[in-house]
């Protein structure tokens, strides 16, 4: 498989403290990849660098080839990253199906009655699809992180990021969450799973890689990733 | 089709108005009011729908007044012209102004532009040719037929920017740009991270704005036939602009427009009936009113009561 995402020397300071120090990784095409690290270990940094929310002091981030770093947020969701937020931030003053109209319009560049199509059939897809004219103050908890992912997959993402999608949600709902992104990982979309909860991680993940302080300190499949002393030490509280 | 109709009833009323009723002291209020529908309106595309917080009123209008009067002084230029050259000019101050301080949010940005009143007040106070310090007198030309008098065609003026104005707020608002701004609004970081152009979205809204403030401004110096860089800079512009979207509701086109004519009519009202400085005290004793009980406005309050169909 082809390297989708590939990350080189990437550092990111916040004045004289390193969020990022020289991360490199790549992410290839369809690939569940995991991303795990203590907070404050930079792993959402690191995600905003990809999405462009934030601009990396030093390095290259590369999207299907092409060098991202000095391309504003929304060109990157136009050329295929879509993510979430660990907090939701749904667009509070839209009913959920207006929410993902936003991005139809923009990315999609679809006419009315086509995004809405479009959106009904995602929403369909998330489980959502009984919610379309609520307004996002009525949804619960699973229901705002369901929203989250569907929204960022009406803007037809090739690399779906996924950033504590399930952080306070219960047992149950946790498997709901896995299961939408099991089914978007199987229509072909590549995805990056941030996430604490490491049940979920060590399920859904292909390979992982371990952040602290800002740097990777081991990369591999989870079940080498959980016996690391080093990730034992930094994360796992051994 | 049907905003259509209600502006064609809106404008028929504004002509018949002014061809039957003669006291003039009605069209001279009547225009501040339809000056403030305008003002309101142009704040609400910024203030409303996007969230970003303008007190630059005054900088916008006041540049649309004085180039209307420099204009007028060089060329003596139709009215029509000097509405044109004032939305432009003052659009171009919104770009650029907006260029320098979109990146700034919440209170920074509501800082930055009342620097900018500040800023083209000083720059009008030492522009000798437009007045400076002191102003400029107009002498007002002959009305155009078949008005015969030069405040019932200021009013009328002024109604057809102000259903101008009401028509662009309401084509945007229903557009994608309306969409994206709402976004905005609701959340920058996942607009932009939904595809939304943030940064352009603000500006086109920052100059549109911008414009139709200083289109709004533009018939001032044949109104009063006097301008002078206090008044025409004076915050209470920036106060009543955005107080009327507050008051009559800022996610709805109809929204300034029914906070701008309530507001400025009992402003007016109050002028005449008790003093000119109750009006700051009326409009702070309003807004505090509405943001407690009523934060979304009238057209909020009406949707609350009212059952959704």
């Amino acid at each position: 498989m082809s390297a989708l995402l590939t990350i080189r020397n990437v550092s990111k300071n916040f004045g004289g403290f390193a969020a990022l120090s020289d991360v490199s990784l790549a992410v290839a095409e369809g690939e569940r990849f995991g991303l795990i690290g203590p907070n404050g270990s930079g792993k959402t940094t690191l995600i905003n660098c990809v999405s462009g929310l934030l601009r990396n002091d030093r390095g290259s981030i590369l999207f299907a080839g092409e060098e991202l770093s000095r391309l504003p947020a929304y060109q990157r969701t136009r050329r295929g990253i879509a993510r979430s937020f660990q907090v939701p931030r749904p667009f509070h003053t839209m009913t959920v199906l207006e929410n993902l109209l936003v991005p139809s319009a923009y990315v999609g560049h679809l006419k009315d009655a086509d995004a809405e199509a479009r959106a009904m059939e995602i929403l369909g897809r998330i489980g959502l699809a009984q919610k379309a004219a609520a307004h996002t103050s009525e949804l619960s908890q699973v229901e705002l992180r369901k929203l989250e992912l569907a929204r960022a997959m009406a803007a037809g993402p090739k690399l779906l990021i996924s950033d504590e999608a399930m952080a306070g949600l219960a047992g149950k709902e946790v498997d709901e969450v896995l299961a939408i992104l099991f089914k978007l990982n199987e229509s072909g979309i590549t995805i990056i799973m941030i996430e604490h909860i490491m049940q979920a991680v060590m399920r859904f993940s292909q390979r992982v890689i371990c952040l602290d302080a800002g740097r990777i300190i081991c990369e591999g499949t989870p079940a080498a990733i959980v016996q690391n002393p080093e990730v034992q030490k930094a994360y796992l509280g051994a | 089709m049907k905003f259509w109709l209600g502006a064609a009833v809106v404008a028929a009323a504004l002509v018949a108005t002014a061809a039957f009723v003669n006291y003039e002291y009605f069209f001279f209020a009547g225009y501040t009011v339809l000056m403030f529908v305008v003002l309101a309106t142009a704040w609400n595309i910024l203030g409303g729908y996007a969230g970003y917080v303008n007190f630059g009123t005054p900088a916008f209008f006041g540049l649309g007044v004085y180039s209307a009067a420099v204009l007028y002084k060089a060329t003596a230029a139709p009215l029509a012209v000097q509405i044109a050259l004032a939305a432009v000019m003052a659009g171009l101050l919104g770009f650029g102004a907006g260029l320098l301080t979109l990146r700034l949010r919440g209170i920074f940005f509501a800082i930055a532009t009342i620097a900018l009143t500040v800023i083209m007040q000083t720059v009008f106070i030492n522009w000798r040719y437009a007045g400076g310090a002191t102003g400029l007198q107009l002498l007002r030309p002959a009305p155009i037929a078949p008005f015969e008098s030069y405040i019932k065609m200021l009013f009328l003026v002024m109604a057809i920017v102000a259903i101008g104005s009401v028509a662009i707020a309401r084509y945007i608002e229903r557009s994608w740009v309306g969409r994206g701004l709402r976004a905005i609004r609701d959340s920058e970081e996942a607009a932009e991270a939904s595809g939304v152009p943030t940064l352009k979205l603000k500006l086109v809204a920052c100059t549109i704005s911008g414009a139709l403030m200083g289109a709004a401004g533009a018939p001032m110096p044949m109104y009063l036939s006097y301008i002078e860089p206090a008044s025409t800079f004076s915050l209470n512009y920036a106060v009543g602009a955005l107080a009327s979207p507050m008051i009559g509701g800022t996610a709805h086109w109809l929204g300034p427009v029914i906070g701008a004519v309530l507001l400025s009519s009992l402003q007016q009202i109050v002028t005449v009936t008790v003093s000119n400085e109750m009006n700051v005290l009326l409009v702070g004793a309003l807004l505090v009113v509405f943001i407690v009980a009523a934060p979304e406005g009238i057209l909020g309050l009406v949707r609350r009561i009212l059952p959704r169909r």
